[in-house]
């Protein structure tokens, strides 16, 4: 292989090379330093004239009289079996003092889009034990739910709480986590680490590792190594695989970085104008092949910036995720856990694994009279505040008090607290049987006199 | 241009854009990149340098590697086998494309829009001798339950017909030939940028009925008209873009998704072919053809979607159709416009948007209408484009050149969606501007009560809204006694009418009728508590009326009738009761 020692322009995490043989765009780039170590990185932009690399670490030490190595391949991962188990760094190399993986392939990382025509519909329910999330924003197998958390909150106690309890009641099919951390603390990897041996995870796990002070640029790739090892799992090895993602606010702010050293026009508050599409090239690599046992679910964390919904990187996401889980710090703050606001949150697939044959008849109708009655009973809140509880009809105190019972009793609950999703459904029905029959407008008379507590205690 | 070099070499590749020199090539040309001979398509010219945008990914490619151009322009194949297909943003067919490369999309590999092997039944309607014009009609196919007619493509010169054939044919089998030497097979292509023409366009004046109560209550869309649903994520936009699709009454149905998921387009394709089309009862597949070029489709492509969605709409429109268009997400287009914009660095305008974005938009809502087509039959294209602003902010450039170009505005509300009103269509900022144009045709084919009606619900709405300002100051107990019935009213409408649910069975599809007959029996309680009140009764029995509380449950019963006849009656009932007692 050439090297070339003609870089004319180091700026941020690009790097500028010259007078090249023709180069591949996207290819693999190797960096040899004057002290020898090495780097990598990935071509962005190729001519006659000029190679812009984008490096992977710190541009540290690179100069003039660095090597170049273009390595006439794209980016491709060495996966195989034994990777379960396994801590790797974001960049793939193992960090736990193991062997390098032996490869039974390796595959390109950025992974070709699923054709739409070969997927199945992901329709199998998964409980996770929460009730705020198994009856009011119901996750299935093969779904992309992000959860949209913010600074201090606990999230990440509720994505190990599902992970711990996540199963498909009645199915004992082989699961795997892969876990990719980008740019956690080092007090959060410990959390997790800690977390996945105490319950023996890790035996079913691939741990992908960028910490705070690991290199920025490396985030990009970071996800793309997780994914490839979870569709490799999923769609060659039959395992049915739960990625978590965290945190892709961090991803976002490195692919600013790289945004702004190309000198690009930059979109909304200066995220790159593609954002979107890249973050589309990680989030739909979740979803079950038609004809294949295994499945991708990605459960991806984010923090948003000031806690603000509207900024553009929980906005692109939630975008193109097929729903979010919103954690809140009003409830947090009331001693609520998990503080998940039902009120922005949902699941869009799920109609699809809810309902006779999947939970249970009543869930969706159940569902929908929960949220109405909180969203009405959390508007009331305001009014009182203005004019007194005095003011409000007897309706509106119903609400108000349906309101306060909902997050104290069906939000709230224990870290190690796992409900089937009967007893999150009779404990929906629990708090609704305080509201008059007649104000329970979305669900159907049939359902009312099956499952109402009223007209139970009188069959039983 | 006199030396035609139809070979030239690519000097720089950076994402989908890349630069050939040493070749000879018109804006929208379609070329063959690299080595795998990539698709892609002549976006600039500066100079020596052709600037191409790629269908597929670039990834790999070199400086050096051949370009090729075919000289032609994007276009599609126009023929029978358009129906119950699904393709990708450049009319590659993905169920051919999962045989071909399996179940991940790996690029270089081409498919034919049309299969043309298969054979179809051609049944001349036109003989020897007979004129015949661009436009017309030579004979018809039995494609699904629709009947594809074969016309004489809009670019063939008049003629007489010499020789027409009837029997089994590929689409590139010759079934007529003209004495002017034109020879016409069933398929012909139609490139994608240019607007297929028409004898005349029409003031559209029928409206499109979705069986969306909402919509075609309180803001109908005329079939060949335009509409736009903005909303933020998560607000109900492709729910309400597939509900259409499934239920509007019209007879083909072209579905976009742009930039979207890809489950959203499995959804699709595993619902529709078990749905039946109220009006035929056959599958609904059979009248669809599907685009899907998802989120991470390549960008090019996706820009493409667009086009090659409303070229196929016009077609069948061409045949006399009625033909109701989707694009989920318009915003996603526009996005990929502007990516592409600025790979090539042009002059961003507003937010990073190419400064064409307003011409582009208007371009493609323009293809939109009512027409006389050059058989001098009628036929529509309808329009409806989602929009995503970021944000939800509806004063982004997306949103703004969009709204300035379509009739109807169906403004999504994260408000009403977070507290699971659905469709979360807000009331108060949405419009359609063709009431006026319809209203005829309510007054003759509902009845002659229903502009009436509609114009009540629209003002009880209005005024609930100004109502609500006062309660949240100082409670509704405070309100006199006429304005609680108001707001009791209003939330009839909203509860009853308003609120739809999409997956229920039987309430995802509402017929005139039934929305008629709901909207009547709400008026009824309202003119009857009014009533009421001024006999002396108290507010609290008139709004706690037992009968009116079995109405909701009218949405999900299919044999309606009987039920909202008895609680009309009850409700009448009750209050004579009410009022002799008082
Ligand atoms: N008419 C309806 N009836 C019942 N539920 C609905 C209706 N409309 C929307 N929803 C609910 O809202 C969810 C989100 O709707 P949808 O996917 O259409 O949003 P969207 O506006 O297309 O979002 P995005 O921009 O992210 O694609 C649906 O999954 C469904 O749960
Ligand atoms: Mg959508």
């Amino acid at each position: 292989m050439k090297e070339y020692r003609t870089i004319t322009q180091v700026a941020g995490p690009l790097v500028f090379v010259e007078k090249t043989e023709p180069v591949g765009y996207q290819e693999l780039v190797n960096l040899v330093l004057a002290d020898g170590s090495e780097k990598r990185g990935q071509v962005l932009d190729t001519s006659d004239d000029i190679v812009v690399v984008q490096v992977f670490e710190t541009t540290t030490g690179i100069g003039k009289d660095t090597g170049v190595r273009f390595t006439g391949e794209t980016i491709k991962m060495p996966v195989g079996k034994d990777m379960l188990g396994r801590i790797l760094s974001g960049a793939g190399k193992p960090k736990d003092g193991g062997p390098d993986i032996v490869p039974e392939k390796r595959l390109e990382i950025t992974g070709a889009a699923i054709n739409p025509w070969a997927r199945g519909s992901p329709r199998q329910f998964i409980q996770t034990g929460i009730s705020t999330i198994d009856l009011t924003n119901t996750l299935v197998r093969g779904q992309k739910l992000p959860i949209f958390s913010g600074s201090g909150l606990p999230h990440n106690e509720i994505a190990l709480q599902i992970a711990r309890q996540a199963k498909v009641p009645g199915s004992d099919e082989q699961f795997a986590v892969v876990f990719a951390a980008m740019g956690i603390t080092k007090e959060e990897e410990n959390q997790f680490m800690a977390e996945f041996e105490r319950t023996g995870a890790l035996e079913h796990a691939v741990v992908f590792l960028n910490l705070a002070d690991d290199p920025a640029v490396e985030r990009i790739i970071t996800p793309r190594l997780a994914l490839t090892t979870a569709e490799y799992l999923a769609f060659e090895l039959d395992y049915h695989v739960l990625v978590i993602l965290t945190d892709m606010t961090n991803y976002c702010e490195a692919l600013r970085q790289i945004g702004a050293a190309r000198e690009e026009v930059p979109g909304r508050r200066g995220y790159p104008g593609y954002m979107y599409t890249d973050l589309a090239s990680l989030y739909e690599r979740a979803g079950i092949i038609k004809g294949k046992k295994g499945s991708v679910t990605q459960l991806s964390i984010l923090t948003m910036p000031g806690d603000d919904i509207t900024h553009p990187i929980p906005d692109l996401s939630g975008y193109i995720t097929e729903g979010q889980i919103v954690v809140n710090r009003d409830l947090h703050r009331k001693g609520i856990y998990p503080p998940i606001n039902v009120l922005p949150s949902l699941s869009r697939l799920m109609n699809l694994g809810i309902g006779k044959g999947f939970t249970r008849e009543d869930h969706k109708k159940v569902s929908d009279q929960l949220y109405a009655g909180y969203a009405e009973g959390v508007d009331l809140r305001g009014l009182v505040a203005i004019v007194g509880k005095d003011a409000l009809s007897e309706r509106d105190r119903g609400f108000l008090e349906f309101a306060e019972m909902f997050e104290n009793r069906f939000v709230r609950q224990g870290k190690d607290e796992d409900r089937t999703i009967e007893e999150s459904l009779d404990l929906g029905w629990d708090l609704l049987k305080d509201i008059p029959e007649e104000q329970l407008v979305r669900i159907d008379r049939e359902l009312i006199q099956k499952y109402h507590p009223k007209y139970r205690k009188k069959a039983e | 241009m006199e030396v035609k070099r139809t070979k030239g070499v690519l000097k720089r590749i950076a994402g989908p854009v890349v630069t050939a020199v040493n070749l000879d090539a018109h804006m929208y040309d379609v070329v063959k990149v690299g080595d795998e001979q990539l698709m892609g398509e002549v976006i600039k010219i500066k100079g020596e340098d052709i600037i191409i945008q790629v269908y597929e990914d670039t990834s790999g490619i070199k400086p050096g590697e051949p370009v090729e151009n075919t000289g032609l322009s994007l276009s599609v194949e126009l023929g029978p086998g358009l129906l119950t297909s699904i393709y990708d943003g450049i009319q590659r067919p993905l169920e051919v494309l999962v045989e071909k490369m399996g179940n991940f999309i790996e690029r270089g590999v081409t498919a034919p829009g049309l299969s043309h092997d298969k054979k179809w039944e051609f049944k001349p309607v036109k003989k020897a001798g007979d004129m015949v014009t661009p436009g017309t009609i030579i004979g018809e196919v039995q494609e699904t339950n629709i009947v594809h007619k074969i016309m004489i493509p809009p670019y063939c010169d008049a003629g007489k017909i010499k020789d027409i054939k009837s029997g089994s044919f590929t689409i590139d089998e010759i079934v007529c030939t003209l004495d002017n030497g034109a020879e016409i097979a069933m398929m012909h292509k139609w490139p994608v940028r240019i607007p297929r023409p028409v004898t005349e366009k029409l003031n559209p004046d029928i409206p499109l009925i979705t069986g969306q109560r909402i919509l075609d209550g309180l803001f109908p869309v005329a079939k060949g008209g335009t509409a736009a649903i903005p909303g933020p994520f998560g607000s109900g936009k492709t729910v309400t873009q597939q509900a259409l699709a499934k239920w509007s009454d019209a007879e083909i149905v072209v579905y976009i998704g742009c930039g979207e998921r890809g489950n959203e387009m499995t959804e699709v394709l595993t619902e529709f072919p078990e749905l039946e089309d109220p009006k035929t009862g056959r599958p609904l597949m059979e009248r669809t053809v599907l685009i899907a070029n998802t989120s991470n489709m390549p960008v090019a492509a996706r820009e493409a979607s667009v086009y090659t969605g409303i070229t196929i709409a016009e077609y069948f429109r061409d045949m006399g159709y009625d033909v109701s268009l989707m694009a989920d997400s318009t915003s996603r287009w526009a996005e990929a416009m502007r990516e592409i914009s600025s790979r090539l660095e042009e002059m961003p305008g507003e937010e990073g948007y190419p400064a064409y974005l307003a011409a582009r938009l208007s371009e493609f809502y323009e293809r939109a209408g009512r027409v006389n087509t050059l058989n001098k039959d009628f036929g529509s294209v309808t329009v409806i484009g989602a929009v995503s602003p970021p944000g939800g902010d509806f004063s982004e450039p997306v949103t703004q050149n969009t709204l300035r170009i379509v009739k109807c505005f169906w403004a999504l509300d994260a408000k009403l969606s977070q507290r699971r009103h659905f469709p979360a269509i807000n009331w108060l900022n949405s419009y359609s501007l063709y009431l006026d144009t319809l209203s005829q045709y309510y007054d003759e084919n509902v009845s002659p009560e229903w502009n009436p009606l509609r114009t009540w619900a629209m003002e009880v709405l209005q005024k609930e809204a100004e109502l609500q300002e006062i309660v949240q100051l100082v409670g509704s107990d405070a309100l006199p006694d006429e304005e609680q019935v108001t707001i009791e009213v209003a939330r009839m409408l909203r509860e009853i009418f308003l609120q739809q649910n999409a997956f229920d069975p039987v309430d995802t599809y509402c017929d005139m009728t039934k929305q008629f007959d709901i909207l009547k029996a709400i008026r009824f309680y309202s003119d009857q508590a009014y009533a009421a009140l001024k006999a002396g009764v108290i507010t609290s029995q008139i709004t706690g009326l037992k009968a009116k509380n079995d109405l909701p449950q009218i949405k999900y019963v299919k044999e309606y009738k009987p039920e909202i006849e008895r609680i009309v009656k009850t409700m009448e009932s009750e209050f004579t009761k009410l009022r002799e007692a008082a």
